[in-house]
């Protein structure tokens, strides 16, 4: 036996070369030294990475060879977007194309005399720059995207920052757009929202593509921060090109008293990666984590959670529901943790996947890890096909069986949808799911 | 004028047969009631007319207007004009009763028309309005925690609103208390007319004295075995179906 001394290969950038990450330095307004250093340092971390193998607990089942960062390029600034309007009003409109900022409307009038700020990234690093070191990225990736979160960090051009204040109530949903134009693009969006004392808002994320050949990038993260009795409402409604990669990742911190309910809407993407992680850190507060999921073709939804309940008397709740047509492929892998003093802890997960074509396949892997006593934990995961009665009974008033199929799919949607407590908000994401399906049948 | 015609009719669930060579006319104006004791293939019979894909017809056919259905789904044997009232009505969590009619009434509109929304909403309130189902029901989903009785009402409301040339009530009036008796059976008499055929299955001579029909059936062992007018609904009632069964034996094999 002879003993060689093996030096590992280069961790893979791809295209996120250090000469790409300095070009990209170089075309940033002047940053806070903190945020500077922090960029550098995720660039270090991410150069020093390894690609996810199948072999890692945190990728398994995942499509690991999908996860090629080669051959993106920085994006050329965009000169139109492909928006429209889902008929909600909104009380401001941020739209990003390829990172930066296309346009931004605020809409309700009396926003700024309320304090509320709905600008960029850009000008909150120098306006807010102490709320944004506060919240900005501050949680560690602890999902397994620790390679992409410190691509995003590094790469990062611009986001949303929304900040309402102590006591100030935002009626109308703030919609953020981020749109990636163009074959090879990568893009990284952000989204910073943090509510204080009181204060409650409902935010909107779109995420979408013009043409759904378009190879793309696309490895965004939010951070949703809660003070003490806020409440957050959070659509994400991702509908990326079909040739997309797509990593997102949620961090929710929820102070006392205060609520966050999410809801993430997948669509796009040809495979995308979802982490959302909750930390209840007071007691009181209550995270409520929603998804739906429509998995066609050959995509791959990949969704990973954690629940962390750190103070005694918090709630969480997590819904995912998918449906999987043709060859799609969904992974879902949650854990609930209670630290050993969270006693009086509510967690529930479940997953429910159903399946409406014979070659999809839908993964679950539930889990708990609990260290107090005193809780009540539920977890689970099911998977189903159309009823077939329930189907006959549709069919016998006339309804095609397709459509049949569709409306079925629709009604294990509706128990999601109907948690959302804003009724147009519920009716236009119907609409969403509902065009979604339509589009399907006119691509037939 | 319509007609449905069932003509020597053989059923199997997998290797089992349970209707065993069953012949019926129902001609538009008629209606005809089907009685006999439990398990004898009723609800099959009205499965397989609707065209429920466990059923396998081993012989014999069912023609709507001459023509036969055997080869159609269920969605284009109810467009063509055929209706089943379930005796188990399905829950459909999720799906608004508004909803599923309204995709019941677009699918049978020509490829590319919209529904008129507003024209449906009002000719829906009407006939919930006749019902006496109250308005709020059109936002629950389709049977869901329905009472007995509710789930029954509904599928008597979606008769009302497709407006069937043909249609098949499977045991219609159980479950329902008095009032609501006399209610949908004046809906259905309010159907009633030249332009409606109806295969009542009951088990009760009580429905009959509200619907009144003019042949009533009785179905044993897969067939018909005895037919006549309402009085033998009476009868029924009173002696129950041993006799019938006795007569049936007496018979030469
Ligand atoms: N899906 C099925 N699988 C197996 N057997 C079945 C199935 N459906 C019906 N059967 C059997 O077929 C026979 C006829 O059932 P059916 O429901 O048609 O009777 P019915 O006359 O409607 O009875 P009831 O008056 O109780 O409603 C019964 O023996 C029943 O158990
Ligand atoms: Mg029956």
């Amino acid at each position: 036996m002879t003993a060689t001394n093996v030096s590992l290969p280069p961790a893979p950038v791809g295209a996120f070369t250090r000469a790409a990450f300095e070009a990209h330095l170089a075309s940033l307004p002047p940053l806070p030294e903190w945020w500077l250093a922090r960029k550098r340092a995720a660039f270090e971390r991410f150069a020093a990475l390894p690609l996810p193998v199948r072999t890692d607990e945190s990728w398994r089942f995942s499509n690991v060879a999908g996860l090629t960062l080669d051959g993106f390029a920085p994006p050329a600034p965009a000169r139109a977007v492909p928006f429209a309007s889902i008929g909600l009003s909104k009380a401001a409109r941020l739209i990003f194309a390829n990172g930066r900022l296309f346009s931004r409307e605020i809409l309700a009038p009396d926003l700024g005399r309320r304090g509320v700020v709905v600008d960029t990234l850009q000008n909150a690093l120098r306006e807010h720059g102490d709320l944004v070191r506060e919240h900005l990225l501050a949680q560690p990736a602890r999902l397994g995207s620790g390679k992409f979160s410190a691509l995003h960090e590094a790469f990062l051009v611009d986001g949303a920052f929304i900040h309402v204040p102590r006591g100030v109530e935002v009626e109308l949903p703030i919609g953020i757009f981020s749109f990636a134009l163009g074959d090879r693009a990568a893009v990284f969006p952000h989204t910073l929202v943090v509510a204080d004392e009181g204060a409650r808002v409902t935010v909107i994320d779109y995420f979408g593509s013009q043409d759904d050949t378009e190879r793309q990038l696309a490895v965004g993260a939010n951070d949703l921060y809660a003070g003490h009795g806020a409440r957050i409402t959070y659509v994400g409604k991702q509908d990326w090109s079909h040739q997309a990669l797509a990593l997102q990742s949620n961090s929710t911190v929820v102070r006392r008293d205060a609520s966050v309910q999410s809801l993430n809407l997948h669509l796009g993407a040809r495979q995308a990666r979802h982490e959302s992680h909750s930390q209840l850190q007071a007691p009181g507060a209550n995270s409520e984590m929603l998804s739906l999921t429509v998995a066609r073709d050959d995509q791959e939804f990949d969704q990973r959670t954690l629940q962390i309940h750190q103070a005694p008397n918090t709630r969480s709740d997590l819904l995912y529901k998918n449906a999987l047509l043709q060859r799609a492929r969904t992974i879902f892998s949650g854990l609930i943790v209670v630290d050993p003093d969270a006693q009086k802890t509510d967690a529930y997960q479940s997953n429910r996947n159903l399946m409406l074509s014979d070659e999809a396949e839908a993964n679950s892997l539930p889990g708990l890890e609990i260290q107090a006593n005193d809780v009540r934990c539920t977890h689970g995961a099911t998977t189903s096909r159309i009823d077939p009665e329930q189907e006959f009974y549709l069919q016998a008033r006339g309804i095609p069986k397709r459509a049949a199929d569709e409306l079925l799919t629709f009604g294990f949607f509706e128990e999601v949808l109907n948690r959302l407590s804003q009724d147009d908000l519920h009716a236009a994401l119907r609409t969403l799911i509902q065009t979604k399906f339509a589009g399907d049948k006119a691509a037939r | 004028m319509s007609s449905l015609v069932i003509q020597d009719l053989h059923v199997s669930i997998g290797d089992k047969p349970i209707v065993k060579g069953l012949s019926l006319t129902v001609n538009s104006g008629e209606v005809h009631a089907i009685m006999g004791p439990n398990g004898t293939g009723k609800s099959t019979l009205a499965k397989v007319i609707a065209g429920h894909p466990d059923y396998t017809v081993t012989g014999g056919d069912v023609l709507l207007d001459g023509r036969s259905v055997l080869a159609q789904e269920a969605d284009e044997r109810a467009r063509a004009g055929l209706f089943l009232a379930f005796q188990y009505p399905s829950e459909i969590p999720g799906v608004s009763i508004a909803n599923f009619l309204r995709a019941a009434v677009q699918a049978r509109l020509p490829e590319g028309e919209e529904i008129d929304a507003t024209a449906y909403y009002k000719r829906l309130y009407a006939k919930m309005d006749l019902l006496k189902i109250d308005r709020k029901f059109t936002s629950r989903s389709v049977n869901e925690g329905f009472s007995g009785g509710e789930k029954k009402r509904c599928e008597i409301l979606q008769m009302a609103m497709l407006e069937p040339k043909m249609a098949v009530m499977d045991e219609t009036d159980s479950g329902l208390d008095i009032d609501a008796l006399r209610i949908v059976s004046e809906g259905v008499n309010a159907l009633r007319g030249p332009g409606l055929g109806v295969l009542m299955i009951t088990h009760y001579q009580r429905l009959l004295t509200y619907i009144v029909p003019d042949f009533v059936h009785v179905m044993y062992d897969g067939r018909i075995v005895k037919s006549g007018d309402k009085s033998l609904a009476l009868e029924l009632e009173s002696r129950g179906y041993d006799w019938v069964k006795q007569e049936l034996a007496a018979l030469p094999a």
